[in-house]
């Protein structure tokens, strides 16, 4: 854990993507309220929430660091550490829960030989548990960067999974 | 049972993203009545109409509105609370994506009510594929002349911007969305002073429900006496109902307030499946409490369920069978809150921890009555001094569990066989 935090911290993004995250943040210049706005477009060329990340928003939009990285690192949906090429998310609330989310869960650690929170060796899967989706009426329910698949079970969460090692969906 | 279907009217049946299909079927006629209006004749209306905000609380609507239409101030903010965070509901997901436009509607109305040009919609980070569609119904709205500069021609302006949470469920919290709109963390502020004097970026702003601003235009186009003839004398209007769990058929209903909560699951919902039996519901969310089977002939409506010690929240129904465990229920509600709670205050962040702690050493059978006594002296700590409702609020589940599945409790710490809490592979927190 704590060696995944090291990495995390000193990871280095190439410096043409850093590039890139500036013309994203300058044209917010003095506009805090446009944070979340900003993170979530960077959040989709960069791998990980870096220190060197942060502080090039930081310094584009003129607030303080300190601030970039409390508010990457309190929302959910928002990574700092490494996260693989689809991120599986396991629903965890009671309407999911009674209906058999556990076993759900279980068959697709076993599948990709990681636990919760863990992502794969070859940087493909992540996986992690999150709080409601609001998709309740078909529970219980996974998604996978921001599809929702619902009513599954052990072995219709595997056809599932089996798809994206496969790289059969768009 | 049939549904009375006065905010689902039109989903399904209209283009969501569509302001010519919306005004075809009767809407924006209640703006223009608005528009006609004084503040105070707007905010009478919506006091003789008898609206309660359908969030949770049940705060009288047109308060909220008094509040900042007597500040004074040349700004002033229409928020529409769509952060929807609490576990097992999605009324306000088939409303924004079946007819976003009677939402707008209702928050212009509001912004007429209180001198208010700018609306913002915050809508939590896992709706994020519905943002495409609402943005295209806003701009829809703004080439029909109902949205923008001067709409229909009465001077009056009104702009409506959508942002986006990242998942965080205390955002749900009104001071805490000001705080993440404004780009900061999503924590909550100290009250007073309270929104409609100090709110979003300082400034006057009322906040409300999804369902509330829903029900805006219906009032204005059909009046307050029709309104004030569907639901019960203290709750007018219809509540939408999210059923979900152990029951046939799930999903999201709406009927009239006063509804009877047995009759919604097996005559509406067609009971429990697989032949199993009812264990427990748990209504209004997350942190509603848990009533047993013979508790659930009640009317849902929001005065009689909170004086029966629960509450109506947002019309969630978590319908629990047989096959699970109440202990192990606490343990996932508790483990959820442990997640959600902020860190700000410290009854809520250790509280909502040491609260899981004792519960899951209660549930793997290393309990001791000791530690019921203790989960019932923090609850009440948290109660007295957490900082914001969600810590306040954490401890009812647990409390109301303790208090009407006693004997569960006891066989966990007796060590007697439980098959749902001594299961291989159990979540771990």
């Amino acid at each position: 854990m704590e060696e995944e935090m090291d990495r995390n911290l000193t990871y280095r993004v190439p410096a043409s993507t850093l590039v890139e995250v500036a013309k994203i943040a300058a044209p917010y210049r003095d506009r805090p309220e446009h944070l979340m706005k900003v993170v979530l477009k960077v959040e989709q060329i960069v791998p990980i929430f870096s220190q060197d990340v942060t502080a090039v928003i930081s310094r584009e939009m003129n607030i303080p660091q300190t601030q970039v990285y409390s508010f990457v690192t309190f929302y959910q949906m928002l990574y700092t550490g490494r996260r693989g090429k689809y991120v599986i998310h396991m629903c965890q609330s009671a309407p999911c829960h009674i209906r058999g989310a556990e076993e759900v869960a279980k068959a697709v650690e076993d599948m990709l030989h990681i636990k919760m929170g863990e992502t794969t060796e070859d940087n493909r899967f992540t996986l992690a548990y999150a709080p409601c989706m609001g998709v309740c009426d078909v529970s219980p329910a996974i998604m996978i960067n921001g599809k929702v698949y619902g009513n599954l079970t052990p072995d219709s969460v595997r056809e599932v999974i089996k798809r994206y090692i496969r790289e059969e969906v768009q | 049972m049939e549904q009375m279907k006065v905010l689902l009217k039109n989903v399904g049946k209209i283009r969501p993203e569509s302001a010519k299909d919306y005004i075809n079927a009767g809407g924006f006629e209640a703006l223009r009545k608005a528009l006609s209006m004084s503040s105070d004749e707007i905010i009478q209306t919506l006091k003789d109409s008898g609206l309660r905000g359908r969030g949770g609380a049940g705060f009288p609507t047109y308060r909220k509105l008094q509040f900042a239409c007597s500040t004074e101030n040349d700004t002033k903010y229409v928020v529409c609370n769509a952060d929807e965070g609490e576990p097992g509901t999605n009324k306000d997901r088939i409303l924004l994506s079946g007819d976003p436009c009677a939402i707008f509607e209702g928050m212009a109305i509001v912004g007429k009510a209180i001198g208010a040009h700018m609306g913002y919609i915050y809508m939590r980070g896992e709706y994020v594929y519905l943002r495409e569609m609402l943005y295209k119904a806003l701009e829809n709205c703004e080439k029909e002349g109902c949205l923008g500069k001067n709409i229909m021609g009465s001077g009056f302006d009104f702009v409506i911007k959508l942002r986006m949470g990242a998942g965080a469920y205390v955002c749900g919290e009104e001071t805490a969305m000001f705080e993440s709109i404004e780009g900061k963390r999503g924590e909550p502020r100290y009250r007073p002073p309270y929104p409609g004097v100090h709110g979003l970026f300082g400034k006057p702003t009322v906040l409300n429900n999804v369902e509330t601003l829903a029900n805006i235009a219906p009032i204005f186009r059909n009046g307050t006496e029709w309104y004030r003839t569907i639901g019960t004398e203290g709750s007018p209007g219809t509540k939408l109902f999210t059923v979900i769990g152990n029951v046939e058929k799930r999903g999201v209903y709406e009927f009239p307030m006063g509804i009877n909560l047995k009759e919604l699951i097996y005559d509406v919902c067609g009971g429990i499946p697989d032949g199993k039996h009812l264990m427990a519901v748990q209504a209004g969310g997350a942190s509603g409490p848990f009533i047993n089977k013979d508790q659930i002939d009640i009317p849902l409506e929001i005065d009689y369920v909170a004086a029966s010690g629960g509450r109506l929240g947002c019309g969630t129904i978590l319908v629990i069978d047989d096959s699970n465990c109440i202990v192990d229920m606490v343990c996932n509600n508790l483990y959820f809150f442990k997640e959600e709670s902020c860190g700000k205050c410290t009854p809520c962040r250790e509280g909502t921890t040491r609260l899981y702690q004792l519960a899951r050493k209660i549930s793997d059978g290393k309990g001791t009555m000791k530690d019921i006594d203790a989960i019932k002296s923090l609850g009440e700590t948290m109660n007295n001094a957490s900082f914001c409702g969600l810590g306040r609020s954490a401890t009812v589940p647990v409390e109301s569990a303790i208090r009407n599945f006693y004997p569960d409790f006891e066989r966990h710490i007796d060590k007697d066989f439980c098959p749902v809490c001594d299961r291989e592979g159990r979540m771990q927190g």
